[in-house]
């Protein structure tokens, strides 16, 4: 009894300071939808839920199996999401993969060897700008 | 919908027209059979293919490397580098010379894409793998750079990565601390093109087309023309054949 008084006691005391904690902790990320009105491959929840494991799993699909086309795709949330000022997914932290992980502190590999800008930010290398 | 996008779905519409006609007519009495091997969305590469390369080294001019300089634009392979032994070679030119005769050859040499791969045997993850239709790849997600494919390789084929880079293909990932090499262009030839060394070769020396289709080009001749694996005595059964060496 004693005990679960303490524990009360204990939230009531440290409320007011949780409280201020979070006030003056680390800012949610501002998500800027380039193309609003267009609709994502599945809810925005199950998205934010489960992005990873859907780009996983498609990308075994595609990588190992040859299957083109599907409907996850990580140039496709490019496409959509790159920054219609830098044309890129990441770069800051207003861009949008870099925004969310820059808050969760997850690492993203995946731009080490996929192009986070979308085909048309692309330079076009020099034997391409030849005539 | 982007200009690309629009580019996308014209060749994937010319690629369906392409397979549901059989051909495509680009001159009277000439017709690009081998550019019908489109899939559609969602159907996984099939055993019934098998890609390959029949490469004519009587055809290859000694200097051109049309088909180098090719592939390094299709898969942004323009990065600088600090010392030139770790610049990346999907495909390089070599010249041959018989010393008793004095005949030259020059030819280009890449992944030969092997049935039996050596890569893919020593790879201690499995990211050194071989896709149903024969084209031999490596699963960066679960490369760890350790290059056993790279010792294992009779052909030279491998290279690794040593820097990051930035200015990829989107179509062609390729990053810091992975082994990579030639693709067959896997991302050109899923929508029904031809690698881009094929495409860039003016002398007509590489031909590309599907060893498992005895109706194909390449197979009529090999079954008619006397052709070569390079290190056939290793018995690797390689994709790419040779002529003329």
């Amino acid at each position: 009894m004693s005990r679960a008084f303490a524990f009360v006691a204990t939230l009531l005391l440290a409320w007011p300071m949780m409280q201020s904690a979070h006030a003056g902790g680390v800012p949610k990320p501002s998500i800027l939808i380039e193309s609003p009105g267009t609709q994502c491959v599945a809810p925005p929840a199950e998205i934010r839920r489960n992005h990873m494991e859907m780009l996983k799993h498609q990308r075994n699909l595609t990588l190992r199996e040859g299957v083109r086309g599907g409907k996850v795709s990580l140039n496709g949330c490019i496409e959509c999401h790159a920054s219609k000022k830098t044309g890129s997914v990441i770069g800051s932290n207003d861009n949008f993969c870099q925004s969310c992980h820059a808050y969760a502190a997850v690492k993203l590999d995946c731009w080490d060897c996929h192009q986070p800008k979308t085909g048309k930010a692309m330079p076009t290398s020099a034997a391409e700008a030849k005539p | 919908m982007s200009a690309n996008n629009n580019r996308r779905s014209f060749l994937t519409a010319s690629a369906t027209m392409a397979a549901g006609a059989g051909f495509i007519a680009i001159a009277p009495g000439i017709s690009l059979i081998e550019v019908s091997h489109a899939r559609p969305a969602g159907e996984a590469a099939s055993k019934a293919n098998r890609w390959g390369m029949l490469i004519d080294s009587n055809k290859c001019t000694a200097g051109c490397d049309a088909c180098v300089k090719a592939c390094s634009t299709e898969n942004r392979i323009n990065e600088q580098v600090a010392d030139p032994r770790q610049r990346s070679q999907w495909i390089r030119k070599i010249d041959i010379k018989d010393k008793a005769s004095g005949r030259q050859h020059s030819l280009p040499m890449m992944c030969q894409h092997c049935a039996e791969p050596p890569c893919v045997d020593v790879c201690p993850t499995g990211a050194s793998m071989k896709r149903a239709d024969g084209i031999v790849l490596v699963d960066r997600h679960i490369c760890i750079g350790c290059r056993y494919c790279m010792m294992a390789c009779p052909y030279k084929a491998r290279s690794f990565v040593h820097q990051p880079l930035t200015e990829q293909n989107p179509e062609v990932p390729r990053g810091i601390g992975c082994v990579e090499s030639c693709t067959l262009c896997v991302h050109r030839v899923d929508k029904g093109q031809l690698p881009a060394c094929v495409e860039a070769c003016t002398e007509g020396a590489m031909l590309f087309g599907d060893l498992a289709d005895p109706n194909s080009e390449i197979s009529r001749r090999i079954a008619q023309e006397a052709t070569t694996q390079v290190r056939a005595d290793l018995k690797l059964n390689p994709g790419v054949r040779y002529q003329g060496i």
